[in-house]
């Protein structure tokens, strides 16, 4: 599904990651731990095409096409999504709307007629109802004024909708109490299939409970600098992230 | 022969080809002196710092159009909101098009100026109304020296117009090059309720300007909802002189969309002569190429407990520039005046640019009043947002731009004008994509 090999970026000249080496075959999910700054959320953000980041060498390729050079909505178009950690308020352009465009405009890029709006309809009553989400919710100015636990499902609303191949979901546990975190969890395990992948980036060992990795890769100062089962998360969880950092400089 | 002198030379002509009725011919002669005196303005005077009239007065005008003119109705109904039953008073190169409009006198009057200005049943309104509140300077003088046609309406004390009004001027582009001068009148009764859509139309990229005057008499309680559609060929220029006279307790909104022509210029005026009342100004404008649109308003707070509210929102492209200049002046006696303003802009190219300034002139002490006027552009984080979800570029830009806009949309009371609106700012966007679901 998702071959990375020896990834370096920058931002703004400051090299963030080091060579990134992974991994990720259809139906796994990888889940990626470390401290802060080490990198996570300009991997995510570097896989997912945000124009600021540099890829200063190495490869990204999405079922053996290269999407390196690929605009953020072409990558899109080929089933990249990412579930932001910080979601974008955009008042006056309503959660319905934005998703009425993203599909269609995603359909377009396929050759795909405009989905019937009946259709759309249908589409977005069953998978507001999968993440619990109310349907007045859905007619409000994007992210506006949600509170963190809304604004995080519906971001994974976006992923139901758009099924992609391949979802990195950026510390989504961040801000959500213990309901919104089952709810997302569960959402997220429901779209889970033999055919798609999700690299889930965390800090905590907390919401890896409900989303069970197969894979867990510790990313430090731009490198992935350990990799192991679910079990290396827990033994993070027990003794924090020193213990990497000694091993790495010994 | 420069523009003025035309004018001028073609002042006797045009009186002796109107009825020449003695009160307004005082009212044009004098009219014609002011312009005399005044001439065209230029740079020199503040109130045209940033928008300069010296090339479009270049063109050699026709002031009058030679010959009547016809259209189709259906080459020509796409500039009007056809699909919702209204009253229509319609111009081609200025003269009215009886077969493409729909007038009334049943209950009240939705008809011509030429009439109003002539027939002695409207002597008195002519008398109690017509220029009394346009001002004294040189191009609303000019309009009233050749003031000749245009919409009337007239509507009686408790009443709600059943249906919107457009009134459309078409150029057909038959003269190489027209001016045209449209005087409307419009005196709304004690209670009574409008709608009103306004669009002035060139249909070839022969050169047109239009200097057009408005003068809107709302009494007490009146509710008059005014909407300028400007979305013009290239070779046209409008400058539109809107007064507006308000009585206690009525509401007047105007709403100006502004996505095309040359040149516009918008001198919107508001009077507030009595209690509780309130006034909207709201305005999208949307322009690129080199076009250039001026918003000039005034809001004259003159007596107690009255509000206005000013919304406009500005997006210019390529070397499109834009002015905004909101005076507001609140009297020692207008106390209790809430008052605001708000001008945001949005420049999408390095080379558009857009002069904004609030004037607030306040002799009260007990006032409400806020101002404020950005310009910015599109926030990059909204863009990845918008992208990383599939939607490319152009079209996440335009949706971006539609949100900024969308709170003025949102009083739009018309829902087909509304979405007439939507369509217009999308074409005007260059994208396919509905913003309204």
């Amino acid at each position: 599904m998702l071959k990375i090999e020896n990834l370096h970026a920058s931002v703004e000249d400051k090299t963030i990651l080091r060579g990134i080496n992974l991994e990720v075959k259809a139906g796994e999910v990888h889940a990626i731990m470390g401290p802060n700054g080490s990198g996570k959320s300009t991997l995510a953000s570097v896989i997912a095409g945000k124009e600021e980041y540099e890829v200063d060498n190495g490869s990204i390729v999405l079922e053996g096409e290269d999407i390196g050079e690929l605009e953020a909505d072409e990558r899109a178009h080929k089933g990249v999504f990412l579930s932001f950690q910080y979601p974008v308020e955009i008042p006056g352009v309503t959660v319905t709307n934005f998703m009425k465009t993203a599909i269609n405009e995603t359909r377009k890029a396929k050759g795909l007629p405009e989905m019937p709006a009946n259709e759309m309809l249908k589409l977005i009553r069953e998978k507001s109802e999968l993440l619990e989400i109310d349907r007045k919710f859905l007619s409000r100015s994007l992210n506006e004024g949600f509170s963190g636990g809304e604004k995080k499902r519906n971001e994974i609303f976006q992923m139901a909708m758009l099924e992609p191949k391949l979802a990195i979901l950026d510390e989504t546990d961040s801000g959500l109490d213990i309901d919104a975190l089952r709810i997302v969890a569960n959402g997220v395990n429901k779209l889970r299939s033999k055919d798609n992948a999700t690299i889930v980036i965390t800090h905590y060992q907390r919401l890896l409970d409900y989303i069970v990795p197969d894979y867990v890769h510790v990313l430090y100062n731009g490198r992935i600098v350990k990799s192991g089962g679910k079990e290396l998360a827990h033994e993070l969880e027990e003794k924090g992230y020193d213990w990497i950092k000694e091993e790495v400089s010994a | 022969m420069e523009l003025k002198e035309k004018l001028l030379s073609s002042f006797l002509a045009f009186e002796n080809q109107v009825d020449v009725d003695t009160y307004v011919h005082d009212i044009r002669s004098k009219a014609i002196k002011t312009f005399e005196n005044k001439g065209f303005p230029n740079k020199k005077d503040e109130a045209w710092k940033y928008t300069s009239l010296n090339k479009i007065l270049k063109e050699d005008y026709s002031v009058f159009s030679k010959e009547e003119n016809n259209l189709d109705y259906n080459d020509v109904k796409k500039y009007l909101i056809h699909d919702i039953d209204s009253y229509k008073i319609i111009f081609i190169d200025g003269k009215y098009s009886s077969h493409l409009s729909e007038t009334t006198h049943d209950g009240m009057d939705v008809c011509l100026m030429s009439a109003a200005l002539t027939k002695p049943k409207y002597r008195l309104v002519i008398e109690n109304y017509f220029n009394k509140i346009a001002k004294d300077d040189s191009l609303a003088a000019l309009n009233t020296a050749f003031s000749q046609e245009g919409a009337f309406i007239n509507i009686p004390k408790n009443k709600l117009a059943e249906k919107p009004i457009q009134v459309i001027h078409f150029s057909t582009g038959k003269e190489s090059s027209l001016m045209l001068q449209p005087r409307n009148l419009i005196v709304v009764g004690e209670n009574s309720h409008v709608q009103i859509i306004e669009r002035h139309q060139s249909l070839t990229s022969n050169p047109v300007l239009t200097n057009s005057v408005t003068e809107i008499f709302a009494s007490k309680r009146a509710i008059v909802d005014y909407y300028k559609v400007q979305n013009d060929k290239q070779n046209a220029s409008l400058i539109d002189n809107t007064y507006i006279n308000q009585k206690q307790q009525s509401h007047v909104s105007v709403h100006t969309f502004s996505f095309g022509g040359k040149l516009t210029r918008n001198n919107l005026n508001f009077y507030q002569n009595g209690e509780r009342i309130d006034s909207t100004l709201k305005g999208v404008t949307i322009i690129g190429d080199k076009q250039h649109v001026d918003h000039n308003t005034l809001v004259h707070h003159i007596e107690p407990n009255c509000e206005s509210h000013q919304d406009y929102k500005g997006i210019f492209g390529d070397s499109a520039t834009g002015v905004f200049n909101g005076k507001v002046v609140v009297e020692k006696e207008a106390q209790k005046t809430n008052a605001f303003q708000a001008n945001n802009n949005i420049l999408v190219s390095d080379k558009a640019s857009i002069n904004t300034k609030p004037q607030l002139e306040i002799f009260a002490d007990d006032v409400k009043c806020s101002h404020g006027c950005t310009i910015g552009q599109l926030d990059e984080s909204a863009m990845f947002y918008l992208r990383s979800r599939g939607i490319p570029e152009k079209e996440a830009k335009a949706l971006l731009m539609y949100a900024f806009a969308n709170n003025v949309l949102e009083s739009v009371k018309i829902p087909e004008l509304k979405k007439r609106i939507n369509k217009l700012i999308a074409n005007k966007l260059g994208v396919n994509i509905g913003f309204d679901l």
